[in-house]
C-alpha cells in the first residue's frame, strides 16, 4: 500500500510501472491474489515463478489483454487503465509473447510497421520511408538483417529482434519478455542478452519472465517471485541466490532437490553399437546398466536427441545394432522397441507425447490398452483402476480422468507420460529433456521419480540441457558433440561429474571456432 | 497451509464442474438445434409430424447417416474423404450389373461392398504410406472412381426390376423400413467400435496427435487404411441401398452426396482437424439436414431457396458450435 521512494540503481526515484493489490478470478479459481510490483527505469527485472503461478496471468493484465478485478497499475505514478492491448501499447508497454507473430511473408519493416504503416497522401504505402526507418531501429539493436528483408527467412532470435523494434516504435517504456531464450541457441540468446543489456542503457525498463536461473543471475538487477499467484517477495542484485530463489518458488530449499544416491551399476542392459543415421550421429557406442542413470549432455545439436530417436527406431538408422540383456533387438519402428521394453518420453511433450484433446486417463492407458481388453473390447473398470492409482501415485493434479490433458499444466502433462511408460514396466527408459517446461515443484517430483524406477531395477537413459540437473541427477554421463560421443564422466572414469568436465568435452575450442551452425 | 488447500480443492472442484458441464454439452451436442427445427416445422406445416413422415425423414436420411458414419471415421484421423458419392455410384452399378448376370445374382452386395472396401483401403494406403494429403488422393478417387462408374453402366442406366436384394429398399423389419434399421445399425457398430475397443482409442490418438502416436507404438498406417477402409465400405452399403431402393444405378448416382455426408459429421460436432468429435454427433448433423429438406419440401419452398437455407443453416450451427466450446475454453 505505502508508495515508498526506495531509490533503484538508476536515478530516477519512482517506479515507472507499479502494480498494487492487483486480484484476478476467474470463474471457480483465483490467480492472483492481491499482487505487487515495482518496476523501475533502466532495470531488468527478472520475474519468477513455477507454471501455473499466475505469471502469465499478470502478463496478460498489462498487455490490457485482461482486466483485473481489483487493485491498480500506475504509471510514473498515476493511475492508468489499461483496458485493450491497443490501450497498453500507447501507455509504453510493449510485450514480446513466447510465441512469435512474425507474419512470414511480409517484409521486415512491413512486420514492423504492420497495422499503422506509413501513409503518402493518406492512402499510399511509403514503404521507403518505413524501410529506413526500420533500419535505423535495426542499426541501433545491432541486427545483422536488413529491413528489407522477407520475415520468412529469419533465425528465431532475428524475429525477435523484429518484435523488439515493433515495442520499441510504439515508444515503449517498459518491454515484457516472456521466456524468450526458449527456442534460442546459446550463441542466439548471448545476442538477445547485449540486446537487453543496451535497452536497460537506453532507459528501458524490462520485465523479464524466465525458468532459467542462470540467466536470470546474469541479467538482472532485481527479481520478484510469485507463487500460487501470491506475491512473495523481491530481491535485489546483491541477494540473489539460488537456495533463496527456490525456497521463495517452492517454499522449499535447494539441498532437498537433487536427493540422489549415487548407484552402483548392475550388469548391461542395453548395448549400442555403431549407431548412425548417416548425418546427426555417427558411430556411436555404449552400455547402460541396471539400476544406473546414464546422462547424456552436449550442446544443442550434439545430436543427443537424434541418437535416442534411433534407439527407439522413431527415425532411420544407417547403421547400428541394440542388444538388450545381451539378446541382438530388431528394431524397425517405435512399436519394436516398445515390446522389447524400451520406452521413450519425446523431448517435445506436446507435438510428440501428450494427446492433448484425449483425456489424462486415456493418455495414462494408451499403451495397456491391450492388457486392459478382451478381443480388441476394452474394460474400463480396468482402465480406470489403473489411471486411478498412477494419478494418486504421481500426484497429478488433475479434476478428474476425464478431464482433457490439454488442460493441465506442463508438470502434469509430463506425469501423464511418464505414468504411460511406467504402465508397461520398461527395462529402459529413455527421458529426454523430462523437465523441460515444468516447474520446480513437478521437477523434484520427476528426479523422486527417477529414483524409484531405479529401486525396481530399470536402467535410465537421461537426456538434459540443463547441466546442473545432469550433474545432480546422473551416475555416469557420455558427453556428445557434433554427433559423436567425445567423453565420459563419472562412473569408472575415475573423471568427477561436474559441469566444468562435462563442458570440456562438449566443447571443442579450436574447431568450435570455425563450424557453429547447428 | 489451510488457505493454500481450500483454494486449491475448490479450484479443483470447480474444474470439476467444468468437465461436467463440458461433458453433458458435449453429449447433448447439436440434438438442441435439431428439437427447435422440429418444433418450427411442427408448427409451420401440420404434416411434419405425422408418424409415416418422421419415418419418411429418418428413410431419408439412412443413405447420409451410412455415409456420414464412414466419413466420422476418416475426419476423426484429420483426414477427408470426397469420394463417398463417386463410390456410392460405383457400387450401386456393380450390384445392380453384377445381379443381372445368371447365376451369380447372390454375389451382387457382397461384391459391391468388396469394391467399396478395396477403393477405401487402397486410399488409405496411399495416404498412409506414400504420404499425400488426403483432400488430393481421394480428390483423384473421387474423379476417377466417377468414371469408372460410368463406364460400368455403359453410359446408360442398368435396371434390374426382378433385384435379388429389394428388401433392403423397399422391404420393412415390423413398421420400421430395412433401410431405417440398417442406418441405426451403421450408427450403432460405429459407436461400439469408436468408443469401447482399442481401435477406436487410436483412431482419436492418431487423428490428435499422429506423432505422439507413433511413439507411443500406435500402428498409424493401419489405422488409417482401417478408417477409409470404413468409409469405403460404408459407401459401398449406401450403393447397395440406393440400388435396392431404385432397382436401378447409373454412373451420376450419388454426385453431391459427399458434400452431405461432410455437412453431418461437421453438425455433429467432430473437429476438422481430427481426434475430436462423436459419431452420435454425426447422426444428429445427418437428422438436421434431413429434417430441413423434408420440412422445407413440406411447405412448398423452392429447391434453390433450400440450399440456400441448408447452407446457411449449417454455417449457423456450427458458429454456434464454436461460441458454446470457446465459452468453456477460458
Amino acid at each position: 500500500m505505502s508508495t515508498s521512494t526506495k531509490a533503484g540503481p538508476s536515478n530516477s526515484d519512482q517506479p515507472i510501472l507499479e502494480v498494487r493489490q492487483i486480484c484476478k478470478s476467474f470463474p471457480g479459481v483465483r490467480v492472483l491474489k492481491s499482487v505487487n510490483l515495482k518496476i523501475w527505469p533502466g532495470e531488468v527485472h527478472a520475474f519468477m515463478g513455477e507454471n501455473g503461478a499466475g505469471k502469465s496471468t499478470l502478463m496478460k493484465i498489462l498487455a490490457g489483454a485482461y482486466r483485473p478485478d481489483s487493485g491498480e497499475i500506475l504509471l510514473d505514478g498515476k493511475p492508468v487503465q489499461l483496458r485493450t492491448p491497443h490501450e497498453a501499447r500507447l501507455a509504453g508497454i510493449g510485450i514480446i509473447y513466447q510465441e512469435l507473430t512474425v507474419a512470414p511473408n511480409l517484409t521486415v519493416s512491413g512486420n514492423v510497421f504492420l497495422g499503422s504503416e506509413l501513409k503518402r497522401f493518406g492512402f499510399i504505402k511509403d514503404t521507403a520511408q518505413m524501410d529506413r526507418k526500420t533500419q535505423e531501429v535495426l542499426d541501433r539493436l545491432g541486427a545483422r538483417f536488413k529491413a528489407t528483408q522477407r520475415a520468412a527467412h529469419l533465425a528465431v532470435a532475428e524475429q525477435q529482434q523484429v518484435e523488439i523494434a515493433r515495442a520499441l516504435f510504439y515508444k515503449s517504456r517498459i518491454l515484457v519478455m516472456d521466456e524468450p531464450t526458449a527456442a534460442l541457441s546459446d550463441r542466439e540468446t548471448e545476442r538477445l542478452f547485449a540486446v537487453v543489456r543496451q535497452l536497460r542503457a537506453e532507459g528501458l525498463a524490462i520485465v523479464y519472465i524466465s525458468h532459467r536461473m542462470a540467466e536470470v543471475y546474469e541479467l538482472a538487477d532485481r527479481l520478484s517471485v510469485l507463487r500460487d499467484g501470491e506475491y512473495v517477495g523481491e530481491l535485489k542484485r546483491p541477494e540473489f541466490s539460488a537456495d533463496k530463489v527456490i525456497e521463495m518458488m517452492v517454499g522449499r530449499r535447494l539441498e532437498d532437490f537433487y536427493e540422489h544416491e549415487k548407484h552402483s551399476a548392475g550388469r548391461i542392459v542395453l548395448e549400442v553399437k555403431n549407431m548412425s543415421d548417416g548425418d546427426r550421429v555417427k558411430g556411436a557406442n555404449f552400455q547402460l546398466r541396471q539400476g544406473e542413470v546414464l546422462g547424456l549432455a552436449g550442446l544443442v545439436g550434439a545430436g543427443r536427441t537424434e541418437l535416442a530417436r534411433l534407439i527407439f527406431g522413431a527415425d532411420r538408422r544407417k547403421s547400428g545394432e541394440v542388444y538388450l540383456d545381451g539378446k541382438k533387438l530388431q528394431i524397425n519402428q517405435p512399436k519394436d522397441a516398445i515390446r522389447a521394453g524400451i520406452g521413450y518420453v519425446p523431448e517435445d511433450r506436446k507435438l510428440q507425447g501428450v494427446f492433448l484433446q484425449m483425456s489424462s486417463g486415456e493418455n495414462i492407458t494408451m499403451n495397456i490398452l491391450g492388457q486392459c481388453a478382451a478381443g480388441g473390447v476394452l474394460d474400463f473398470k480396468k482402465l480406470n483402476d489403473r489411471a486411478n492409482a498412477e494419478v494418486k501415485a504421481m500426484r497429478v493434479r488433475t479434476a478428474s480422468l476425464k478431464q482433457r490433458a490439454g488442460g493441465l499444466s506442463g508438470g502434469n502433462q509430463q506425469k501423464l507420460l511418464l505414468a504411460r511408460w511406467l504402465e508397461i514396466n520398461p527395462r529402459v527408459l529413455i527421458l529426454d529433456e523430462p523437465t523441460r517446461g515444468v516447474d520446480v515443484g513437478a521437477k523434484a517430483e520427476i528426479y523422486a521419480l527417477i529414483q524409484q524406477l531405479l529401486e525396481k531395477g530399470m536402467a535410465v537413459l537421461f537426456i538434459s540441457s540443463e547441466l546442473p540437473e545432469i550433474v545432480g541427477v546422473c551416475d555416469r554421463v557420455l558427453v556428445m558433440r557434433e554427433g559423436e560421443i567425445t567423453g565420459e564422466v563419472g562412473g569408472e572414469t575415475g573423471i568427477e561429474i561436474t559441469q566444468k568436465n562435462i563442458m570440456k568435452f562438449a566443447t571443442d575450442v579450436v574447431r568450435s571456432a570455425s563450424t557453429n551452425g547447428n | 497451509m489451510a488457505t493454500e488447500a481450500t483454494v486449491e480443492t475448490s479450484a479443483l472442484a470447480a474444474a470439476k464442474r467444468k468437465e461436467f458441464m463440458r461433458s453433458v454439452i458435449e453429449m447433448a451436442g447439436m440434438l438442441p438445434v435439431l428439437f427447435v427445427i422440429c418444433i418450427l416445422f411442427s408448427v409451420l406445416t401440420p404434416n411434419f409430424l405425422r408418424e409415416n413422415n418422421i419415418v419418411n425423414v429418418i428413410r431419408q436420411a439412412s443413405i447420409n447417416i451410412v455415409l456420414a458414419a464412414g466419413m466420422t471415421f476418416v475426419i476423426l484421423t484429420g483426414g477427408i474423404d470426397l469420394a463417398v458419392g463417386s463410390v456410392l455410384g460405383f457400387t450401386a452399378v456393380i450390384a445392380v450389373v453384377v445381379s443381372l448376370i445368371p447365376g451369380v445374382s447372390a454375389l451382387a452386395v457382397p461384391a459391391a461392398l468388396l469394391a467399396g472396401l478395396v477403393v477405401g483401403v487402397l486410399t488409405g494406403a496411399t495416404v498412409a504410406y506414400i504420404g499425400l494429403p488426403p483432400f488430393i488422393v481421394t480428390l483423384g478417387t473421387y474423379t476417377a472412381i466417377r468414371g469408372a462408374a460410368y463406364l460400368a453402366a455403359g453410359g446408360t442406366t442398368v435396371i434390374n426390376s426382378k433385384i435379388s436384394f429389394a428388401w433392403i429398399g423397399n422391404g420393412y423389419l415390423g413398421p420400421i423400413p430395412w433401410l431405417v434399421v440398417i442406418a441405426l445399425l451403421t450408427i450403432a457398430v460405429s459407436a461400439f467400435i469408436l468408443h469401447k475397443t482399442i481401435l477406436g482409442v487410436h483412431i482419436y490418438a492418431v487423428g490428435g496427435n499422429a506423432q505422439a502416436a507413433r511413439l507411443t507404438g500406435i500402428p498409424v498406417p493401419f489405422i488409417l487404411i482401417f478408417a477409409y477402409g470404413v468409409s469405403g465400405l460404408l459407401s459401398g452399403l449406401g450403393g447397395v441401398m440406393s440400388a435396392s431402393r431404385l432397382y436401378s444405378a447409373q454412373g451420376q448416382l450419388g454426385i453431391g452426396y459427399e458434400l452431405d455426408a461432410i455437412a453431418a459429421v461437421i453438425l455433429g460436432g467432430t473437429s476438422f482437424v481430427g481426434g475430436i468429435g462423436t459419431v452420435f454427433g454425426t447422426l444428429i448433423g445427418a437428422l438436421i439436414i434431413a429434417v430441413l429438406n423434408n420440412g422445407l419440401t413440406l411447405m412448398n419452398v423452392s429447391f434453390y431457396w433450400q440450399l440456400v437455407i441448408k447452407g446457411a443453416v449449417i454455417i449457423l450451427a456450427v458458429m454456434l458450435d464454436k461460441l458454446r466450446t470457446r465459452g468453456q475454453s477460458g
